[in-house]
């Protein structure tokens, strides 16, 4: 499964890094987005993959279960998504912004304009 | 000692406040400064005769065996001796010479802060220590270099002696830090005790070629003497004090220190004799052949510097003996020609030693001592200059090997001398005047009491040589043998062979002098050749690293997003994969989670879904897809024990969706902006990438863990200690709640940033933007 996994993340890297090569910024902003779930789930897996329980305790219980999924990674990037969604929205209104003031979503007339 | 040091670092930058108060007084009151230290080394002499070093230590760095830690040994007292004497004559001087500079305070602080560098260099025994005031020197002197600042050579040859004597200095730390490793000391008396360790060591040969090009680069030694005649773009009292009789010295003072460690290594006498012997012959041809003052004292002080390295070279007991008067010789006649050679041009506006002469009427006293001054240079008897040129020629005649060459190129630095000396210290004096710039006339005290006091010196020393050969000769010969010796030194040796070549050297040298306009005509094809020396390899270098820079700065800042990108992957992608490949850390994991079926088809979604959104021909299309990847990773966090994961996911994913909506409604379809070869080219780094950061999982599930984790920490005390039963809450919001209060301003900052942009107008027609 890990095997797939690493797949998977790969794959989404390579999507998100090429379309953040793209001349247009509506691609590099998708782009980014992709890239965010690939690092959320590579810090999620290399963790160590478990179908345990989550780390809940129960009603009664000093402690969640002997085997739980461990709850470190699982808040670390519960802080990556939030932070990641604040960058994309960010992202995406500026770009609003640059498009309704320069008319043009390519990177390399952007680079000339000064307005 | 702190306190002192602290004392004169208040006084070097009060020096423009003493000046507005003091006037014309300043250099005599900050002249109390050396002086002071020049009485205390006085009074320190006895003690160090009798082999027992002034020591002092302070910690610094204690974990790193730094101290801020000094002795003074003989030849610590020996420089000591000069910089703070020639250095107090020298602040009185520019108080002559500079006078009515605007800049004279900021001058004057330079200079004092230079002092105490160079104080600092001659007494450290901490190889640290050593260094930063080694360091500490090269930049005083760019900041005395350039003190005409204003005037573009100034600034150009300030500049080329940092870069020559600071990459000199690098080197030189290399060196001392390879000694430390190979003797397991920092401390140089330390270094110097275990140096059979080091002899024996593999790093011997490295560290030895550092310290030498550190000592050779700041001692203006072929190939790297041009940067000293640069150099005279200083005010005169600069070039006196840092370019003869000083910070030039630091080099020959290093490998002094370093002739007993260093000195029985097989490489040190061929390397450090040759290479002192060349720069003596280079420097003295290079001399004959000047005409400015100026230049001619540069030019014959690099032969000296090369005569004292190739006597270090030589060592044992004559060597260490004649370098060390040839030393105090040097220090005495040089620092009293160039303060003359700053008189004449103050006096007389007119440095071309041609168009001089009958200046001996004008200024009596400063013609006093040039003269003394000069005669000792060219080593007439009775003066000081004669003893140590007898010295240096029998030291050269007694190498066991090439005695006749070593003997050769001395006889040629002889003549050399022989000439600048007469040139800038007799020949402007004698005869009647010619027409200059500016009437001469005497100059005050301060202008003439320096030259007299040095060429009186010079007198003294030369017919009761018995005055300093054992208070300061026979300590510092001491130490740069390295064994406790005698120094005993005469005015007649008798007739012996190098009193023959002392003679021949003075013969041919008046004979070139007279024949000066001739021989630099005929010598005019040197200047050819002189065209492509290393002045020129200097300026190859220094262009050449320029246009690094600027083809590196068109190629990397090319302003294009993309390529930034490209680069930092690429680099990335390169350096991390090499490493993985070659250090095989990449194994097959080990202990999988077995696969199940629906997992499996989720991850095969989420993948169509990113592939989709990269193939997509719309925006909304890729939003779509991207939707996809976002809904399908929550469902993983989902399956593999991540609700909290999951629940932040399906909602952040559905707002993006909605923003993205929202923002890319209006646009047109996607243009293919780019073409077949560079989608092809992105595409393939881009799969490089992904299948590092594959292998990057694959490494980290398969390997033990580096640290134990420190979740179960957390999960244990969940419930007593943060009283949640929600571990990951708990962790977010009581043990990690600093981290997550960093995460609330960063989504207010984005929530600023979106709302102003938002509220942003568009600035009127004509309206300034």
């Amino acid at each position: 499964m890990e095997v797939l996994l690493a797949i998977l993340i790969g794959g989404l890297y390579a999507s998100g890094l090429y379309l953040m090569m793209r001349r247009s910024i509506v691609k590099l902003i998708v782009g980014l987005a992709i890239l965010g779930h690939a690092a959320n789930l590579l810090v999620f897996t290399a963790a160590g993959l478990t179908r345990a329980q989550a780390p809940l305790v129960a009603p009664g219980e000093d402690a969640p279960p002997p085997l739980h999924a461990d709850p470190l990674p699982q808040a670390l990037v519960l802080t990556a998504i939030v932070i990641s969604f604040a960058v994309l929205a960010f992202t995406m209104v500026l770009f609003k912004r640059a498009y309704q003031t320069v008319g043009e979503d390519d990177l390399d007339q952007m680079k000339a304009t000064d307005t | 000692m702190l306190v002192v040091g602290l004392l004169a670092l208040v006084l070097a930058f009060a020096a423009p406040t003493i000046r507005r108060y003091a006037g014309s007084a300043t250099g005599w009151i900050l002249a109390a400064f050396p002086a002071g230290v020049f009485v205390w080394l006085c009074v320190l002499t006895p003690d160090i005769g009798a082999g027992e070093p002034w020591r002092f230590s302070q910690e610094w760095v204690p974990g790193l065996g730094i101290a801020l830690s000094f002795h003074i040994d003989g030849l610590g007292l020996l420089f000591g001796m000069l910089i703070s004497g020639i250095g107090a004559l020298v602040l009185v001087y520019a108080q002559g010479y500079l006078g009515e500079h605007k800049d004279l305070g900021r001058f004057y602080t330079t200079l004092l802060l230079f002092m105490i560098s160079m104080l600092g260099v001659v007494w450290a025994d901490n190889i640290v220590s050593l260094f930063v005031f080694w360091e500490l020197t090269s930049v005083t002197s760019y900041l005395l270099i350039g003190f005409d600042h204003h005037r573009d050579t100034a600034r150009k040859s300030a500049l080329q002696a940092l870069l020559v004597t600071g990459i000199g200095g690098l080197a030189l730390l290399a060196g001392l830090i390879l000694m430390a490793i190979a003797t397991g000391s920092m401390e140089l008396s330390e270094i110097a005790a275990r140096s059979d360790l080091l002899l024996e060591h593999p790093l011997l040969t490295p560290a030895l070629l550092l310290v030498l090009l550190g000592a050779m680069t700041k001692s203006a030694q072929f190939p790297f003497h041009f940067w000293l005649p640069g150099a005279m773009e200083a005010p005169t009292p600069v070039s006196a004090y840092l370019h003869s009789s000083t910070m030039v010295k630091a080099g020959v003072y290093l490998l002094a220190r370093m002739q007993p460690t260093l000195g029985d290594a097989d490489l040190w006498t061929p390397l450090v004799g040759t290479v002192g012997a060349v720069t003596m012959v280079v420097g003295a041809w290079l001399a004959m052949r000047q005409v400015y003052l100026k230049l001619l004292l540069a030019y014959s002080t690099v032969s000296a510097l090369g005569g004292m390295v190739m006597l270090i070279g030589f060592g044992g007991e004559l060597g260490a003996k004649a370098a060390a008067t040839f030393i105090l010789a040097h220090a005495l006649y040089k620092g009293a020609l160039f303060l003359v050679a700053g008189s004449i041009d103050h006096a007389a506006h007119e440095k071309d030693v041609r168009k001089l002469s009958g200046l001996g009427r004008l200024m009596p006293l400063t013609a006093v001592g040039a003269m003394v001054a000069g005669l000792s240079m060219s080593g007439f008897m009775p003066l000081f200059g004669f003893i140590s040129k007898e010295l240096l020629l029998e030291a050269a005649l007694e190498t066991p090997a090439w005695a006749g060459l070593f003997g050769a190129a001395s006889v040629i630095g002889a003549v050399g001398m022989v000439v600048v000396a007469i040139a800038v210290g007799v020949r402007p004096f004698m005869g009647s005047w010619k027409e200059t710039p500016r009437k001469p006339h005497e100059g005050g005290p301060t202008l003439w009491l320096g030259p007299t006091i040095l060429a009186a010196l010079s007198l003294l020393f030369g017919v009761a040589p018995s005055l300093v050969q054992k208070v300061l000769l026979s300590p510092a010969a001491s130490a740069i043998y390295g064994v406790p010796m005698e120094v005993k030194l005469s005015l007649w040796h008798g007739l012996t062979p190098a009193l023959g070549l002392s003679v021949l050297a003075i013969a041919v040298g008046v004979g070139v002098f007279l024949m000066r306009p001739g021989f630099i005509r005929l010598t005019s094809l040197s200047d050819r050749v002189g065209a492509y020396g290393p002045a020129r390899w200097y300026t190859w270098v220094f262009d050449g690293m320029n246009e690094i820079a600027r083809v590196q700065t068109r190629v990397l800042q090319s302003g294009y997003l993309r390529a930034y990108l490209f680069i930092m992957i690429v680099t990335t992608v390169g350096l991390t994969g090499w490493m993985m490949l070659s250090s095989g850390a990449l194994a097959a994991p080990t202990e999988l989670t077995p696969v199940q079926l629906h997992e499996a088809g989720l991850l095969a979604l989420v993948l169509l879904g990113a592939l989709l959104a990269v193939r997509s021909k719309s925006s909304l299309g890729a939003v779509a897809a991207l939707g996809v990847v976002g809904y399908g990773v929550a469902l993983i966090y989902v399956l593999f024990g991540a609700p909290d994961l999951a629940m932040t996911q399906f909602a952040i994913e559905t707002l993006t969706v909605v923003l993205f909506v929202f923002v890319f409604y209006h646009l047109p379809k996607f243009r293919i902006l780019t073409s077949v070869l560079a989608r092809t080219r992105d595409a393939l780094v881009a799969i490089s990438a992904g299948m590092l950061m594959a292998a990057l999982v694959i490494m980290a599930v398969s390997q033990r863990p580096l640290h134990e984790p420190i979740s179960a920490y957390f999960a244990e005390h969940s419930v007593s200690k943060g009283y949640g039963r929600n571990v990951v809450n708990v962790i977010l919001v009581d043990f990690r709640s600093i981290d997550t209060l960093g995460e609330i301003v960063v989504l207010a900052v984005a929530g600023v940033g979106v709302y102003a942009l938002l509220r942003l107008r568009e600035p009127r027609e004509g309206g300034s933007s």
